[in-house]
């Protein structure tokens, strides 16, 4: 069956240990987290989970299925075919010297990304957007070395319907 | 550790009870969820507890087991029996780790247990300290949820929260660790009259609309089979099923947990199914239009290859697990909900129909594969006759605990169970050393049955040591060791898949009878028919714990078979 990345939001209790059992769950039933970000919700003593799982449809079907059973999350959601808005933060380190500086200036503007470090032998640059986004603007920067790459993984919310 | 209208503050009314500690709220709590019986073993982190149960042994029995493990397995078989929660205790470290088969026995066979173990002080935590294991660490996977209790005045809540979580929606494994320290300090605060579970809520009546469409395939169907499993046992919904199989005269065959679901008597019964199903109700999964799967997880021992199980069939499916739907077969109406309270919608929409062609041909089946004939056997005692001697001899009302492997499967085929809680097995884990444990809270639960704990040698040498338990306990009970000197279930695999080349499977037995004697049981062997037939008339007389140590034949094999990888149509039968 045909495998895609899946993207699903959990309302999840905010406890020690659920972090755990959300990955444990994930790691014994075999399903394959391509990223995780979690942080506070809107309501306190809630979090809320963003997870990029790869799969199937059923394959994902039954992740949220199983996920729903821990009794510390309060709802699950597949935001992958819904009208939703995804981000990630990135920042990515070049290996930069002053001559290549405002190539590499330029390309960060083009992506909309910031430069928030520059020092004699390197830039940070500071990319948010979509992950196809981010992953372009790596594309176009790897002719230079790239020393880090740290990305948050995608956060995920659902846009009010138009009418 | 929450905000003001965070979840653990929610609802208390403070300070109107007078101070407990936290042994006590235990003990409380206990007694609370109609539990009377803990099973267990105190150790360092456990003896506050220790010193609550001896403040409450007038209400709470505490029964000492000599392994932890065998704490666990009692407090299954105390739950099966009971339909309560099943409570079993130990000390951190090496006594919490050996409750981990015990939890995740109960978590792949839906048993509600809640299991406290006893932590290193707080202070101490992640120290290292003696005896200190993360045990809440290792049960996630395999509890049905854990807590790990860092504050004296959560503890009301969370035994609350552990009890209901432990016997609502499907049930499972509750796993409590608490500190010494928190077992010893005091607290005001009572459990939430309600308690606020926003991400569990467990379904109760499966959707109207499905329940319908289940009526209208169920009612259009000519070949319609129910499967019935554990979650008939459950929900309590033995006299629904019986009115959804006789009103549109469908024919049951059930799980191995779903054994008793309806009665074996009845001539709709056809049995088991399965891997060591009867052949008939194998061959009914082959040929039907319509599965109606009530409370069952279509288990991979019970379908086989699922393209041949039901490959024309549609398939209704009620559990109340959503997990569970469409996770094995593709499902044609699938309903999440109580199967009781889901079985009362669906009746009066069932049609009364004949099937004659249906019946006719399982009975056609029936007639040709007698998978429950018993071979002749001149020069040794078969296992089966054994179960039907038990059978006789109990006028078939007897409580049947059966351990792992060979044993289990006799036990569940060749004895004819007519209600639910009268068979118990280890099914879906599978841990060998179940049923002797197990028989203990089976036996508990209710004293005026009889209780019969079928083994195999290799099954009762993993928890031997609980024949002091039954001495010191007085605990009356029979145990029929099918004793063929192997692990015999794996005998047949190496008979069936390994051209014969036995390893392991052989073992080196001592004497049963005299362990038992040494142990204070009534302990006897049996070598012929007569003997044996005539130890399962003592035991069955005798007022107190018997251990019958009886040599079957060596190398008798279950049948009927399906190999694994292969599906219900490809039924290996007894060749004799």
């Amino acid at each position: 069956m045909e495998t895609q990345v899946h993207t699903l939001v959990a309302t999840v209790q905010d406890h020690p240990g659920v972090l755990t059992r959300v990955a444990s769950l994930f790691r014994r039933r075999g399903f394959n987290i391509a990223s995780l970000a979690v942080g506070h919700s809107e309501e306190p003593g809630y979090s809320r989970m963003t997870i990029a799982v790869e799969g199937s449809s059923d394959d994902v079907k039954q992740c949220e299925k199983q996920l729903y059973k821990l009794i510390e999350v309060d709802s699950v959601r597949n935001v992958t075919n819904a009208s939703a808005i995804t981000r990630e933060l990135a920042m990515i380190k070049v290996r930069v010297g002053a001559s290549d500086r405002p190539a590499l200036a330029a390309a960060a503007d083009i992506f909309r990304g910031e430069i928030v470090d520059v020092s004699k032998s390197s830039m940070i640059v500071q990319m948010t957007g979509g992950q196809d986004k981010i992953d372009r603007f790596i594309d176009v920067v790897s002719d230079y070395p790239i020393e880090e790459i740290s990305r948050t993984g995608a956060i995920a919310m659902v846009r009010e319907s138009a009418d | 550790m929450t905000s003001k209208n965070g979840s653990s503050t929610n609802g208390y009314s403070p300070n109107t009870l007078a101070s407990r500690t936290g042994g006590d709220v235990v003990c409380d709590a206990i007694l609370e969820a109609g539990v009377d019986v803990v099973f267990g073993m105190p150790g360092g982190a456990s003896l506050p507890f220790y010193d609550a149960l001896y403040r409450y042994q007038d209400r709470l029995r505490h029964v000492q087991i000599r392994h932890e493990q065998a704490a666990g397995f009692a407090a299954n078989g105390y739950a099966r029996a009971t339909g309560k929660v099943g409570v079993a205790t130990s000390t951190s470290g090496p006594g919490a780790t050996n409750m981990v088969t015990c939890m995740a026995n109960d978590m792949m066979d839906s048993v509600g247990v809640v299991y406290i173990t006893g932590q290193v002080a707080r202070p101490v935590i992640g120290s290292d300290a003696f005896q200190e294991t993360d045990i809440t660490g290792i049960s996630i996977p395999i509890t049905k949820h854990s807590y790990l209790v860092l504050d004296v005045d959560d503890l009301p809540r969370v035994m609350k929260e552990a009890f209901h979580l432990a016997a609502s929606g499907r049930p499972g494994p509750v796993h409590v660790d608490i500190p010494k320290d928190i077992f010893l300090e005091s607290t005001t605060e009572v459990a939430p009259r309600d308690l606020n579970l926003r991400g569990y809520q467990p379904p109760k009546v499966g959707n109207r609309t499905m329940v319908r469409r289940a009526a209208d395939v169920i009612n259009a169907s000519e070949r319609p089979v129910i499967m019935a499993g554990h979650g008939i046992d459950i929900s309590g919904a033995s006299d629904e099923l019986f009115e959804l199989a006789t009103c549109g005269n469908i024919p049951v065959v059930s799980t191995l947990h779903g054994v008793g679901t309806f009665p074996e008597t009845h001539p709709l019964s056809f049995g088991m199914l399965g891997m060591h199903g009867l052949a008939y109700a194998n061959f009914a999964m082959g040929q039907t239009d319509c599965i109606i799967g009530l409370g069952t997880r279509f288990d991979d021992r019970a379908v086989g290859k699922a393209d041949e199980f039901g490959p024309d069939a549609k398939v209704v499916h009620i559990d109340v697990d959503p997990a569970e739907i469409g996770k094995v077969l593709q499902t044609d109406v699938p309903i999440v909900g109580d199967l009781k309270m889901t079985l009362e919608h669906l009746l009066p929409l069932i049609e009364r129909r004949e099937r004659v062609a249906w019946i006719d041909q399982l009975n056609h089946w029936r007639d040709e594969h007698r998978s429950l004939d018993i071979p002749e056997s001149p020069d040794s005692v078969l296992p089966q006759e054994v179960v039907r001697a038990i059978y006789e001899v109990s006028g078939g009302k007897a409580r049947v605990i059966a351990d792992v492997g060979q044993n289990q499967m006799w036990a569940a085929q060749h004895f004819w169970y007519e209600s639910p809680r009268m068979f118990f097995s280890a099914g879906g884990l599978g841990p060998m050393g179940y049923a002797l444990p197990a028989a203990m809270g089976v036996k508990l639960a209710d004293e005026h049955q009889d209780v019969w704990c079928v083994t195999g040698d290799g099954g009762l040498l993993i928890n031997i040591q609980e024949f002091n338990t039954l001495a010191a306990e007085g605990i009356n009970l029979k145990v029929a060791v099918l004793n063929n000197a192997h692990l015999g279930m794996i005998r047949q695999w190496q008979e069936f898949f390994y051209e014969g080349r036995s390893m392991g499977a052989y073992l080196d037995n001592p004497d049963f009878s005299k362990v038992a004697q040494a142990f204070g049981l009534h302990g006897m062997s049996a070598n012929s028919r007569d003997e044996m037939n005539e130890a399962i008339q003592m035991a069955h007389a005798h007022d107190g714990p018997v251990v019958l140590d009886l040599h079957v034949d060596r190398v008798e094999n279950v049948y009927p078979m399906i190999v694994p990888g292969t599906g219900v149509s490809s039924v290996i039968e007894d060749p004799r």
